[in-house]
């Protein structure tokens, strides 16, 4: 059915973009955070 | 020891690793709610909600529709919001740009996402994948300037000059959103008017449906806090790491002029 492409293919599309960008941003943290010391991040 | 950055205020990795990346508990907490919720928004989006007596299916790209562009307004609004505290607040403390920085990049990804997942649904409810129609053209808009507003943030330049630079086009690229929300209204437009918020007040929809797309709004407001947290923590990192090269560059500036000095005295 023509439909179901369209409609799963939507949230497929929206989750792979929140999965994406949730990868992205905590790789990153990870790698600077191996960088800098825990006593200069406000949030430890 | 390994580097994993070709920046030059790059330092050794910790091997351990013990320093800690940008999750905390209370991040933890959030991310799993998220989780939890899209899975109930998958589970009502495209399970347990009815079909419409119009669009038949095609209704059920609704509940993510709809969540994506609520939550770019949302972050484009945070980003108004906090670049007013950076520029009008006496502390002009850089937490408030590097808040409407990542609130701007989340944000603009969601327009990006309303875009893609609307021409899907257009195709099915109106033959065609893009009109350009006054909803849709005012969004690409939205879409094309918070990609201007980004590429502001990248320009050259002290942490200071640029979050004074991009709070000023923070503030007026918010100005869109109530041209976007209103351009059904405004125009004539293949777009239908707004379900919920209606000007009348009036709910015009099935009570499960109405219950899916507030899961898919709560889940999606859910991830949004969860990332804006995570991205702010690795913009003050970057800041640190920026902070940290200029450091090394004025020393090894130094280093190099004091040798030049002593060839001269002798």
């Amino acid at each position: 059915m023509e439909d179901a492409g369209f409609i799963i293919g939507s949230y497929v599309l929206t989750f792979v973009m929140v999965i994406g960008m949730s990868w992205g941003v905590v790789r990153r943290g990870r790698r600077l955070g191996a960088q800098i010391p825990d006593e200069d991040k406000y949030w430890t | 020891m390994t580097t994993t950055d070709s920046n030059p205020a790059s330092v050794e990795v910790d091997p351990s690793g013990r320093f800690a990346g940008t999750g905390t508990r209370g991040t933890r907490i959030l991310g799993s709610m998220t989780v939890v919720a899209m899975v109930w928004l998958v589970a009502f989006g495209l399970g347990f909600s009815p079909a419409d007596r119009d669009q038949d299916e095609a209704v059920r790209i609704m509940y993510v529709h709809v969540p994506t562009i609520w939550v770019a307004y949302m972050s484009f609004v945070v980003t108004a919001v906090a670049s007013g505290f950076y520029l009008f607040g006496r502390s002009k403390a850089l937490g408030w740009d590097r808040l409407a920085g990542a609130s701007a990049e989340i944000g603009t990804i969601f327009v990006a996402a309303t875009l893609v997942v609307g021409s899907l649904w257009g195709r099915l409810t109106w033959g065609v994948f893009w009109q350009w129609d006054a909803r849709l053209t005012t969004t690409a808009l939205l879409f094309v300037t918070y990609i201007g507003y980004l590429a502001v943030r990248r320009l050259g330049g002290s942490h200071q000059q640029r979050a004074r630079r991009s709070a000023v086009v923070g503030l007026l690229a918010v100005l869109l959103i109530p041209l976007v929300h209103w351009s059904v209204r405004l125009w004539r437009s293949l777009h239908q008017e707004a379900t919920v918020l209606d000007t009348d007040g009036d709910i015009d929809m099935d009570g499960l449906m109405l219950f899916s797309l507030f899961v898919g709004v709560v889940a999606f407001t859910l991830f949004y806090i969860w990332l804006v947290l995570h991205r702010t923590r690795v913009m003050a990192m970057e800041d640190m790491m920026d902070d940290r090269g200029l450091d090394l560059a004025l020393a090894s500036r130094r280093a190099e002029v004091v040798p030049t000095q002593k060839l001269e005295e002798n």
